[in-house]
């Protein structure tokens, strides 16, 4: 291959350009490295050392059968949070995709209405539904459908709730950013060809919403993972969460180091399922709205 | 340290004692507590009154277990708070890991005038309260649960049932259920503790983790009997709720003031300390929610009169009824022992 000695002007200014955009994003960066990555590594660091190397913590985790027990749980919530969600979620981002843009404002504003009450706000008005002597309980009995209150709260049950309804606009955003993408020619095509609506909506729809699906699952299943108020409030103190436990070692083991293994195992985690969801999508074109 | 080294750290105290006085002419001091009525009536009886008397502004913060805060915040070697209400046993813990700062008596006249067993070198004793058998008088308007082996009787007394997420009084009723005096809890038999627990743990619809939360069961009728703080049933029945409880067989405990090592305020907290356990002061806050005072001199001042005293948990007659917790046993390595069990426990 020929040798030029000329530069080639272009790739200069594309050198420029690259220096220009990583100064610009320099502080951003600056910001990431000092609150997220060195506590991180601080906490990791942690967990490891106390007066010397150590494992303990670690072999409390693997050996213990709380911790399994907390993890397991934890998953379990927040896989049927995210089935949950997806279910409720779908059919509203659907909706809020095939109306006139008025009308999906207005279904979006009231997605999103919630993130403006404290999360804290949220639970406690799910207790006052959902307990004994509840608006729930109160109605069913006075339809003299059941005769004694059922226990919708203090256990999984009301946590399942109560989280889903704090994770549903995790479940709904993304979902109708990808499905406002799908062109709707496709639709018209689909039914030009002789094809039903329920056909090209399984055939050529959902297909193409997939990756909406997944990054909305991601998040909300990701977020739930971390759950710890409704757990705390409307667990019952059985549903033992994996923050929980966090907390808990604080204040059992006297020192972090117990508390951070929790928290890595939980990050590891999570970067594992971020990292195993990356195969089949690439995130950012989803989380990214380009 | 040396005597240099004192020296020059109380130049570098006193520059930034008179750097913070310049910069702010009002002294100030955060000061933590577990919120709901108890913190309110302290405001009242003790925050306000003490500040008006210093001069100094109290910053108030609340939070249900101050534990892992006061970890965090001195472990971080930057603590924002000063001084802590919290269980006696976070001071003693606190003090003997050096998270707390020790105590000069000498300016705390107040403190160094209360019994010996009213104080330690870290914290002197703030307020008594008792973890009692409290019930609603809906379900039960006669013949109501009395002890805690009628707590542990579901025949006898069908109800749902709450209890505390912690080993602190629970394993101590669990115990008096079994039969156990209460004068002679201690050492806890913990494997006893945890069997008969084992027995009413189906029954137990809550396992609550804050007072605010036992608060809101009672008065909600969510559950129809629950250990519970006494000052919280009092305020839950003062709204109106039908709810009562028994001193028989209550856990007698105590919350304490500590101030936090290297607290920002440091002089001004050890001075709000001792203004904190004036007798009359003291005196004032059972006047606005059932916990009794932690200076023993407050039934001594006349404020409280004898049928209000008769009240109080701390008041003989009643005391001579409960059992009175050891924090040196639970600060002992079979109490933190147990505690660690709790949380297995709990999850199975």
């Amino acid at each position: 291959m020929p040798t030029t000695s000329v530069p080639d002007p272009s790739e200069k200014h594309q050198r420029r350009e690259h220096g220009l955009m990583l100064a610009l994003v320099s502080p951003a960066l600056l910001v990431i490295l000092a609150l997220i990555v060195l506590p991180v590594g601080w906490l990791a660091w942690q967990s490891v050392y106390h007066d010397g190397f150590t494992l303990e913590n670690y072999r409390r985790i693997f050996t213990e059968d709380i911790y399994w027990r907390s993890f397991a749980l934890t998953f379990e919530i927040s896989l049927a949070v995210t089935v949950i969600a997806l279910l409720l979620g779908y059919p509203v981002a659907y909706l809020a995709n095939s109306v006139p843009k008025g009308w999906s404002i207005l279904i979006l504003s009231l997605v999103v209405l919630p993130f403006w009450t404290s999360v804290l706000v949220r639970a406690y008005a799910w207790l006052a539904l959902l307990q004994r002597t509840g608006v729930i309980n109160q109605f069913l009995r006075y339809l003299e459908l059941i005769s004694e209150p059922l226990a919708l709260v203090h256990n999984t049950f009301g946590t399942v709730v109560a989280t889903v309804h704090i994770l549903l606009p995790f479940m709904v955003l993304p979902l109708y950013a990808t499905m406002q993408k799908i062109p709707n020619d496709l639709m018209q095509a689909g039914a030009s060809l002789g094809a039903s609506p329920t056909l090209t909506f399984m055939r050529v729809f959902l297909p193409l919403s997939l990756p909406g699906v997944l990054a909305g699952c991601t998040m909300v299943f990701v977020l739930c993972l971390g759950f710890y108020i409704t757990p705390e409030l409307l667990g019952g103190g059985r549903t033992v969460m994996v923050s929980m436990l966090v907390s808990r070692n604080v204040e059992l083991y006297n020192q972090f180091g117990a508390a951070s293994a929790v928290a890595v195992v939980l990050l590891v985690s999570v970067l594992a399922i971020f990292f195993a969801v990356s195969r089949f999508i690439s995130l950012d074109r989803v989380l990214g709205q380009k | 340290m040396t005597m240099t080294q004192k020296f020059g750290l109380g130049c570098a105290l006193l520059g930034a004692i008179g750097y913070a006085a310049a910069a702010d002419a009002a002294e100030q001091i955060t000061f933590v507590s577990q919120g709901g009525a108890y913190q309110q009536a302290q405001t009242v009886a003790i925050l306000d009154p003490s500040a008006k008397k210093l001069g100094i502004t109290i910053n108030q913060d609340s939070i249900p277990d101050a534990w892992p805060a006061i970890k965090t915040q001195v472990g971080s070697g930057k603590p924002i708070w000063d001084v802590v209400d919290t269980p006696t046993g976070n001071c003693l813990r606190g003090g003997e890991q050096g998270l707390i700062e020790k105590l000069d008596f000498s300016k705390i006249p107040n403190g160094a005038a209360m019994p010996e067993a009213y104080r330690s070198p870290y914290s002197v004793s703030y307020e008594f309260y008792s973890s009692v058998l409290s019930y609603s008088q809906k379900t039960f308007p006669k013949d109501a649960p009395n002890s805690w082996a009628d707590f542990w009787d579901v025949k006898k007394f069908p109800g749902r049932r709450a209890l505390r997420n912690h080993p602190f009084a629970t394993l101590e009723a669990a115990l008096m259920a079994d039969g156990v005096a209460p004068d002679k809890l201690y050492p806890l038999d913990v494997d006893r503790a945890f069997k008969k627990l084992e027995e009413i743990k189906p029954h137990i619809t809550v396992w609550w983790t804050s007072g605010a939360q036992s608060a809101q069961l009672l008065n909600d009728g969510e559950v129809d009997m629950e250990m519970a703080w006494n000052g919280r049933v009092t305020a839950v029945a003062k709204e109106g709720a039908k709810v009562a409880f028994t001193y028989n067989q209550g856990i007698l405990q105590s919350t304490s003031l500590c101030i936090l090592k290297g607290a920002p305020n440091l002089a001004t907290a050890v001075k709000f300390l001792n203004e904190a356990v004036d007798p009359v002061h003291q005196a004032n806050l059972p006047l606005h929610i059932d916990y009794g005072p932690g200076n023993p001199k407050a039934f001594e001042t006349g404020v409280i009169k004898p049928e209000r005293a008769a009240q109080l948990p701390s008041e003989p007659a009643n005391a001579a009824k409960q059992a009175l917790m050891s924090y040196a046993w639970w600060s002992s390595p079979a109490g933190e022992a147990a505690e660690k069990r709790w949380a297995s426990f709990m999850q199975k």
